[in-house]
C-alpha cells in the first residue's frame, strides 16, 4: 500500500481482474434472460412468416437446441472473439465497434458541456449560499434532472433546431463515402481528413443532442462542485488569499475552486457511466448513428447477440469510468493510498 | 427493558403507556420543529413540499372521488371535466394551414372549456392528463418502495453481518458480487430489454424497473449499517445479550431511515420519468391507457409538435411538475442530512440547527 507507481499498477490490474466475473454474470443474466422470456424469436425475425422459413431460421440459429447447449456454443464464440450476428447474418462485433466511438464522441461532448457550465455555476451557487443566486442555480439543475429525457431532447429537436437553424439529425448533412471516417467520430474524422467544411458540419450537428444529454445531468457537476466548494470556502487558505486583497473573482476560482475540483472531477467519471444509459433515448430522437440507435433497433427487433454485445459494451464502460474515476481521484488528491 | 414491561400489572402497563404516548407526542413535536427549521432554511424544499402535498391530493382524488359520489349521490362524481377516453363525435374542428395544405384537426387550442386544450381526437388533454395522475405516481412510490425493501434488505444482511471466513460472511460477498453485477448493467437498456422480451404491458415495465433499481440501495444501506453497527449504543445493546434480529430492528433500522427516505423521495421522481420513458419507446403501458410517456409518444407520432404543442407540453409538462417537486423536496432535505452542507448551511446567512436525530433521543 502506498503510492509507488507499481502500486498503482496493482490497483488498476486487481480492479480489471474484477471485470472478468462482472462481464461473466452480465452475460449470463442477459442471456438466460432473452432466451427463456423468448424462446424462439424467428417469428418475428422472418420475413416470409412461412413455418418452412421459420424452420429453416430456426436451425441456422440452433434454436432447437437445449438451452445449456446454446449457452455454451454462445460462450466458447465469446471467448474466441465471434461475437455472433443478428437475424440477417451482419456480424455484431463490427457493427458495435463502429457505432461504439459515435457515442463516445457524444458523451465526451456532453462532458465538456457539464465542465464548462455546469462548474462555474456550482462555483456561483456556492458563492451565494442560501440566497437568491443558489436557489436559481438549484432550481435549474434540478429542471435538468426533471426533464424526461425524450420531452427535453424532443423539445430541442423540433422546436430549438429549426429556430436556431442548427441541424438536427445524423453527424454529417451529407452521407460520407464509405472508409471515409477513420475513427468513427465525426469531429476527430474531419480533422484527420483534413477538411473544414466537414468539421464545421461535424461540431453543428453534435450541438444539440450534447446539449440535451448536458442539461439532463447538468446537477452531477453542479452540485457536487457547490458542495466542496461550501467546504472549503470557510478555509484558511482561503481567508488569507483574501486578506492579501485578491478580487472575489481570483479568490473562488484559483484557490478555491482548484481545491474543489477533486471531488467533482470523480463524480463526472462516475457520471459518464450513466450517461451512456441516457443515449439510448437521445440518440434515438437526434438520428445519431451510435451504439444508442443500435441498442434501441436491437431491443425492439429481439436481436439477442446484439442485445448481449450492447449489454457487454456498456458494463465495461461503465467499470472502466468507475475505475478512472478513482484513478483521477488518487492522481489528484495526495493522501490517497492505492489498494 | 422490553420483556419487564410484559411482565408488569395492567395498571403499571397503562401509565408506561401514556409515558411512552407522551413521549412520543414530545418526539412528534421536536420533529416537526426541525421540519419547519428545515423548510425555512430552505424557500425551495417548502415549494417542493407544498407541490408534493398538491399532487399527491389531486391523485387521491382523481381515484377515490368516483366511488365516495357513488355511494353518496348515486351516481359516480369526478373532479375530470372529462373522461380520459372520451371525444365528442364528430369533434368540433378548426382549419390548420401548413404550407399549401389546408385541413380541418380536432385539435383545439387552450380555452376556458379546455384548460390545456384537446388532441387530435377531440379529447379534453385536462382530463388526460389527471386521469393519468394516480397510476404514475403509484408506479413511483410503490415500485421505489419494493426497490428499496428488496435492496434494503439485501444491504442490511450485507453491512451487519461481514466476518470473513462464516457462512453469513460467504452470503454478505455473494450478495455484494450480484449487486456489482447488476450495478454494471446500464439500468435503462436491461430495463427496455426486459420489458421488450416480457411484452407490452404494465406489469412487465414495474418488474423491468424494479431489476434494475434494488442495488442502488444495497450500496446505500450496506454503507450506512458499517458506521452505525460500530456505535457505542450497537455494542451495548451486544452486550445486553439482545438478538441481532432485535438489534437490527430496534437499534440498526431506525438510525439508517433518515438517508433512505431522502433518497427515496428523489427515487420517486426517477423511477417514474424510466417508467415514462419506457412508455415512451413504445414498449410500456398500452396507448388506451393514459400515462404521461405513451401520450407523449402518441402525440409526437402524430407530428402534433407544430400544429398542437400543447398535447405534448401538456403531458411533458406534467411529468417536468412532478419530478421537480420531488426532486425540490428531497435535494433540500439531503443537504440538511449530509454534513457537510449541514455545516455550510449553518454559516449561511439563515441560522438553522437540525432536528435532533432520534439516536440522541434513544440514548
Amino acid at each position: 500500500m502506498g503510492r509507488n507507481r507499481s502500486d498503482l499498477v496493482i490497483f488498476v490490474g486487481k480492479r480489471l481482474l474484477q471485470l472478468v466475473p462482472v462481464l461473466f454474470g452480465v452475460v449470463t443474466i442477459t442471456f438466460f434472460f432473452t432466451h427463456v422470456a423468448v424462446p424462439n424469436p424467428c417469428a418475428a425475425w422472418t420475413k416470409a412468416r412461412t413455418p418452412g422459413a421459420v424452420q429453416a431460421c430456426v436451425v441456422t440459429f440452433g434454436f432447437d437446441k437445449p438451452l445449456s447447449v446454446q449457452y455454451t456454443t454462445y460462450l466458447q464464440n465469446l471467448i474466441s472473439g465471434n461475437w455472433g450476428t443478428n437475424s440477417v447474418q451482419q456480424p455484431v462485433l463490427p457493427s458495435i465497434l463502429r457505432a461504439f466511438p459515435e457515442t463516445l464522441e457524444l458523451v465526451f461532448a456532453s462532458l465538456l458541456l457539464m465542465v464548462v457550465l455546469g462548474i462555474p455555476l456550482g462555483v456561483v451557487a456556492a458563492n451565494g449560499a442560501g440566497r437568491w443566486p443558489d436557489h436559481l442555480v438549484r432550481t435549474f439543475y434540478l429542471s435538468g434532472w426533471a426533464t424526461p429525457t425524450y420531452l427535453g431532447g424532443l423539445i430541442l429537436a423540433i422546436v430549438v433546431g429549426p429556430a436556431l437553424g442548427l441541424p438536427y439529425t445524423g453527424d454529417f448533412s451529407s452521407a460520407k463515402p464509405p472508409g471515409w471516417e477513420i475513427v468513427h467520430m465525426s469531429v476527430i474524422d474531419a480533422m484527420l481528413r483534413l477538411d473544414p467544411g466537414a468539421l464545421a458540419d461535424a461540431i453543428l450537428h453534435l450541438i444539440l443532442p450534447a446539449t440535451a444529454l448536458a442539461f439532463l445531468n447538468m446537477g452531477i457537476a453542479t452540485r457536487m462542485t457547490r458542495g466542496s466548494m461550501l467546504e472549503i470556502l470557510p478555509m484558511d487558505f482561503v481567508k488569507t488569499a483574501r486578506m492579501k486583497g485578491l478580487t472575489n473573482f481570483w479568490v473562488l476560482y484559483r484557490h478555491a475552486l482548484r481545491n474543489s475540483l477533486i471531488s467533482t472531477t470523480t463524480v463526472l467519471g462516475i457520471a459518464a457511466g450513466g450517461l451512456l444509459s441516457g443515449t439510448v433515448v437521445i440518440e434515438n430522437i437526434f438520428r445519431w448513428p451510435g451504439i444508442g440507435t443500435y441498442a434501441f433497433n436491437a431491443i425492439i427487433g429481439y436481436e439477442f447477440a446484439e442485445t448481449i454485445g450492447i449489454v457487454i459494451v456498456f458494463a465495461v464502460g461503465v467499470v472502466l469510468a468507475n475505475l478512472v474515476a478513482d484513478v483521477l481521484y488518487g492522481l489528484l488528491d495526495p493522501r490517497v493510498e492505492w489498494r | 427493558m422490553a420483556g419487564d414491561a410484559r411482565a408488569t400489572q395492567p395498571a403499571g402497563w397503562l401509565s408506561r403507556k401514556r409515558k411512552w404516548l407522551t413521549s412520543q407526542l414530545r418526539h412528534l413535536r421536536s420533529g416537526l420543529r426541525g421540519f419547519l427549521r428545515i423548510m425555512r432554511a430552505n424557500p425551495l424544499t417548502l415549494v417542493g413540499f407544498v407541490m408534493v402535498v398538491i399532487i399527491v391530493s389531486v391523485a387521491v382524488l382523481v381515484v377515490l372521488l368516483p366511488p365516495i359520489g357513488q355511494a353518496l349521490v348515486g351516481h359516480p362524481v369526478s373532479i375530470l371535466p372529462y373522461g380520459p377516453n372520451y371525444y365528442p363525435s364528430p369533434c368540433p374542428t378548426r382549419i390548420v394551414t401548413t404550407g399549401n395544405y389546408s385541413y380541418p384537426t380536432c385539435t383545439l387550442p387552450p380555452s376556458t372549456e379546455h384548460l390545456l386544450g384537446t388532441d387530435n381526437l377531440g379529447r379534453d388533454m385536462l382530463s388526460r392528463v389527471m386521469a393519468a395522475l394516480p397510476l404514475d405516481l403509484a408506479i413511483g412510490f410503490v415500485v421505489t418502495a419494493f426497490a428499496a425493501l428488496l435492496g434494503g434488505s439485501l444491504g442490511l444482511v450485507a453491512g451487519y453481518w461481514d466476518q470473513p471466513r462464516t457462512i453469513k460472511g460467504a452470503i454478505s460477498v455473494a450478495i455484494l458480487r450480484l449487486t456489482d453485477i447488476f450495478l454494471a448493467f446500464p439500468s435503462l437498456v436491461l430495463a427496455l430489454a426486459i420489458a421488450a422480451t416480457l411484452g407490452r404491458g404494465t406489469l412487465p415495465t414495474v418488474l423491468a424497473i424494479l431489476l434494475t433499481w434494488w442495488p442502488y440501495y444495497v450500496r446505500l444501506v450496506r454503507g450506512e449499517v458499517l458506521v452505525v453497527k460500530h456505535q457505542p449504543y450497537v455494542t451495548a445493546a451486544k452486550a445486553a445479550g439482545l438478538s441481532d434480529l432485535r438489534i437490527l430492528i430496534r437499534h440498526v433500522i431506525r438510525n439508517i431511515l433518515e438517508p433512505v427516505t431522502v433518497y427515496y423521495t428523489l427515487d420517486v421522481g426517477t423511477v417514474l420519468v424510466t417508467f415514462s420513458t419506457i412508455s415512451f419507446i413504445g414498449i410500456g403501458v398500452p396507448l388506451d391507457v393514459p400515462e404521461w410517456g405513451n401520450m407523449v409518444e402518441y402525440y409526437q407520432t402524430q407530428n402534433l409538435m407544430g400544429i398542437a404543442p400543447w398535447t405534448i407540453l401538456a403531458a411533458g409538462g406534467a411529468i417536468f411538475v412532478t419530478v421537480l417537486a420531488f426532486s425540490l423536496l428531497g435535494d433540500g432535505l439531503r443537504d440538511v442530512l449530509d454534513p457537510r452542507s449541514r455545516r455550510a448551511l449553518a454559516q449561511a446567512a439563515v441560522p438553522t440547527t437540525v432536528a435532533a436525530p432520534a439516536a440522541l433521543g434513544e440514548a
